[in-house]
């Protein structure tokens, strides 16, 4: 019963308070509670696409018969092959595959920039970040072009029934498949386009604040890794989107 | 009420000047545009009740319809206007009604309102933190709430009426405007009110969970924490996982309305013509909105379950009768309530055999629940029960959740739902079980906690005439809607008197009416007490319950920060009630067990 000062003290664990217990700070928490949510935003659209396209029948012929029609979801292969300066060349998949390289390479640069943040050097922080703008918006720009492609469509376009054509893809109705083909494209694909958009976005912001010199003068550069985080989980996101709607 | 709400509309324009300088707050910063966490809480409740008075008072609406389906109702007109004609109720503003009755009490009220609350208000004080972790996020959580709350009252107002398919919206009928005049513009303004609801829950979700984890004070270990904390915690949880699907719904919903894609439609004639719409999935729609929807549920009623907790084991001077057990139990019915949202569709034509595995996972969400009210039963035997306003809306929870639990189990099974689904035999059950279930939670926290957000006391004579006139009226209204929907009486018709089985209900049908208007007229006893008690209540001291958390050792009105000076640190759980040996009948946790050597049990001498 003799009162020794440790009973004064409260205990002090991992998890006993007055500490972070998963060794993080609240925003980068923050940040990974809130990739959380979006993780399930986007697991929602996914398991949309994979119902829907369960509701269609697949095409079943020869690969080399296949043609566009409405009663069957296309082959990928078929849609994607084309590729700037190379019209009427069948390269398929071979433009995105040039994108998904171009966001995983973004990817890298994230992870030397935040890096050099641990480092505390300025510069190397300015010139990855500057590389990582630089890819993120590269690929806004081939997914520009993809959809304007997409949407223009080809000379043959779908012949219907009654002898008429559908060329290129709007919401309602596309010359590759069903409606809802292009429906899903346009909705997961730009949906996944806008968080690229924003990650760009916040890039530029921590960018600038790095050449002001705001992160030097508050002595981490943590706000740098809590955008790497964002854009990581974007990148991962990408490769699931790319999974569905090309490869599959 | 309505008026403190018209003064913040007014000074919404003055947001951006005011954030550069931060010497002195002034009226803007300190009641407006504030980061504090206790006046965000305060900012929630009283949007809350003046939501829970507007959806109240719709309800009182439709149940004159449908108690007096024959009268004429030309009183109305100078509220409703072009809705009554020539005295009747327009049929489908009937619908919009019910639409909005719901969408305004589950989300706006007992989400926001409940959560939004208390949430708040609480987590910093009981964990030991001078504010949440962003002030900042969390004022926007209130602005983005506040903003969805003038669009979805803007549409109540539309001539051609708010949206009107029902709080699920469901489509084909809210996706296509031909289908209800609620379809058009209410529609429009329910999804982006939606939208926007969306954003400030997971804005306030991401801040909630991440100040319980980094937060708490030295020693408020996990299994120091009150239960409140625990029920906010993983309810915090539910709702970031679940809301984001119900935005992807919303965003697919918004696209088949305004861009004709077909996500949600297929095979569709009007008047013989076809729709172009092709391929979509209406079942899909269900799905997700109830992947959503059966965590609401829960992210409804489980802020509740840590209140009554806290409140029930307070006023019983005991500790609470199972402490992991309650912790448990709130684990599994989170974990529960992400694999059992089928059983809202059982009737949607789904696989059987996929049914009866909703069915089964559904009834196992009774073991949890019956720990948790068997824990609070336990808690009160043979205790020095205080019968304070709070604990009586604390006992009335116990009686409502077990009343509507009960049939629960009857509607969990997949061949019984084939007869009761959308009769009013559910509408009673989640009245009970969620609906006033979660309401007296609210009350209850608001009795408890009133000293503690205005540092007055309320009267405690008026709660009682309060509780028991919404305690009976409850009971009057939902018990006899039991025996209605066992006739297969259904919810959500205009009209019932054209069918002959039916028409042997009349009286009950009035019978619930009238009871509603009484419970719906005691709650302006609650609001007379709790403006009046803001000004005129009696002053309350610091710790007026003689409780044992934390949020009772600061000043009575706490400023800024919390606690004047340092944090106090937290020794011991927060149930230490009636121990034998104390000095006196609670122990705070911020008494070191080296001050109570007297009462400390032989495995807490391990402490000394």
């Amino acid at each position: 019963m003799s009162t020794s000062t440790t009973l004064e003290t409260p205990s002090t664990g991992t998890w006993d308070g007055g500490n972070e217990p998963l060794k993080a700070s609240y925003g980068k928490l923050m940040m990974w509670f809130f990739l959380l949510s979006d993780a399930f935003t986007f697991g929602a659209f996914l398991i949309v696409y994979g119902l829907s396209r369960h509701k269609h029948l697949p095409y079943t012929g020869e690969p080399e018969a296949f043609t566009f029609s409405t009663q069957w979801w296309p082959i990928p292969e078929k849609v994607f092959n084309a590729f700037p300066g190379f019209h009427g060349v069948d390269l398929p998949l071979a433009f995105v595959a040039l994108m998904t390289m171009i966001l995983i390479l973004s990817s890298v640069t994230m992870v030397l920039a935040v890096e050099a943040g641990h480092r505390m050097d300025k510069n190397d922080v300015q010139k990855w970040l500057l590389w990582t703008i630089l890819f993120g918006a590269t690929f806004l720009g081939c997914q520009a072009w993809e959809w304007a492609h997409f949407i223009t469509g080809t000379e043959e376009g779908m012949m219907l029934a009654d002898g008429t054509r559908i060329i290129g893809a709007n919401l309602t109705v596309n010359q590759y498949g069903p409606p809802l083909f292009a429906d899903l494209f346009f909705f997961i694909t730009g949906f996944h386009g806008t968080h690229v958009f924003s990650g760009v976005i916040l890039l530029i912001i921590i960018f600038l604040n790095t050449v002001y010199g705001t992160y030097q003068k508050r002595g981490h550069y943590e706000m740098v890794e809590k955008v790497g985080l964002y854009w990581h989980f974007v990148d991962l996101v990408w490769v699931f989107v790319f999974t569905f709607f090309y490869l599959i | 009420m309505s008026s403190t709400d018209i003064s913040i509309n007014e000074d919404v324009h003055h947001a951006h000047e005011e954030h550069d300088h931060h010497h002195d707050q002034n009226f803007f910063e300190k009641y407006i545009f504030s980061q504090d966490h206790k006046t965000i809480g305060k900012q929630f409740l009283i949007t809350g009740i003046f939501w829970a008075f507007v959806g109240g008072f719709l309800s009182i609406l439709f149940r004159l319809q449908l108690g007096w389906p024959e009268a004429t109702f030309t009183f109305l007109e100078p509220i409703l206007g072009g809705w009554i004609e020539n005295g009747k109720l327009n049929p489908e503003f009937y619908l919009a009604l019910v639409t909005m009755h719901g969408t305004i009490m589950v989300f706006f009220v007992l989400t926001a309102g409940l959560s939004g609350t208390f949430f708040n208000f609480l987590i910093p004080l009981q964990i030991g933190a001078r504010d949440m972790a962003s002030g900042f996020m969390n004022m926007l959580s209130y602005w983005f709430f506040f903003l969805a709350s003038v669009i979805l009252f803007t549409s109540l107002f539309l001539e051609t009426g708010p949206a009107a398919g029902g709080w699920t919206v469901y489509p084909p009928l809210s996706a296509l405007p031909e289908a209800l005049a609620g379809s058009g513009s209410g529609m429009t303004l329910w999804l982006i009110a939606m939208a926007l609801f969306i954003v400030s829950q997971l804005l306030g979700g991401v801040n909630y969970i991440t100040t319980v984890i980094n937060l708490r004070t030295k020693g408020m270990s996990m299994t120091k924490m009150p239960l409140t904390i625990w029920a906010f915690f993983l309810t915090a949880i539910l709702g970031l996982l679940a809301f984001p699907v119900l935005f992807s719904a919303a965003l697919l919903l918004i696209f088949d309305r305004s861009f004709g894609t077909s996500f949600f439609l297929s095979d569709i004639y009007i008047g013989g013509q076809a729709l172009a719409h092709s391929g979509g999935s209406p079942i899909l729609f269900q799905h997700l909105f109830w992947f959503l929807g059966h965590p609401e549920v829960y992210i409804v009623i489980m802020p509740a379950f840590g209140i009554v907790s806290e409140v029930i084991t307070t006023n019983s001077r005991k500790p609470i009768f199972g402490y992991r057990a309650m912790i448990g139990s709130l684990m599994g019915i989170a974990l529960l309530s992400f694999v059992v949202w089928a059983h809202h569709m059982f009737v949607s034509g789904m696989n059987p055999f996929l049914g009866s595995v909703f069915m089964f996972l559904t009834l196992i969400i009774a073991v949890p629940s019956a720990v948790k009210v068997f824990n609070w039963l336990a808690t009160l035997w043979r205790a020095n029960i205080r019968f304070t306003s709070a604990m009586m809306f604390a006992i009335g929870f116990v009686s409502l959740f077990i009343s509507g639990g009960l049939t629960g189990i009857i509607l969990g099974n997949s061949s019984l739902d084939i007869q009761l689904h959308d009769t009013y035999f559910v509408v009673a059950h989640f009245h009970l079980v969620m609906g006033a279930a979660a309401f007296f939670g609210m009350f209850c926290g608001v009795y408890h906690w009133f000293p503690k957000m205005f540092g007055r006391m309320m009267d405690e004579k008026l709660g009682f005439v309060h509780f028991w006139l919404t305690f009976v009226s409850v009971y009057l209204v939902f018990m006899p809607m039991h025996y209605l929907g066992i006739a297969g009486f259904p919810r959500r018709y205009y009209t019932w008197t054209g069918f002959e089985a039916f028409n042997v209900f009349t009286d009950m049908n009035t019978f619930i009416s009238i009871a509603a208007i009484l419970g719906f007229s005691a709650q302006f006893i609650f609001l007379f007490n709790f403006v009046y008690s803001i000004f005129k209540g009696r002053r309350a001291t610091a710790n007026p319950w003689h409780a044992n958390t934390l949020e009772w050792t600061t000043p009575v009105l706490p400023g800024h920060g919390n606690w004047p000076g340092e944090i106090p640190a937290v020794y011991r759980w927060p149930y230490d009630y009636s121990k034998p040996g104390a000095a006196e009948d609670f122990i705070p946790q911020t008494v070191p067990f080296s001050e109570t050597q007297s009462s400390n049990l032989p495995q807490e001498k391990d402490f000394e």
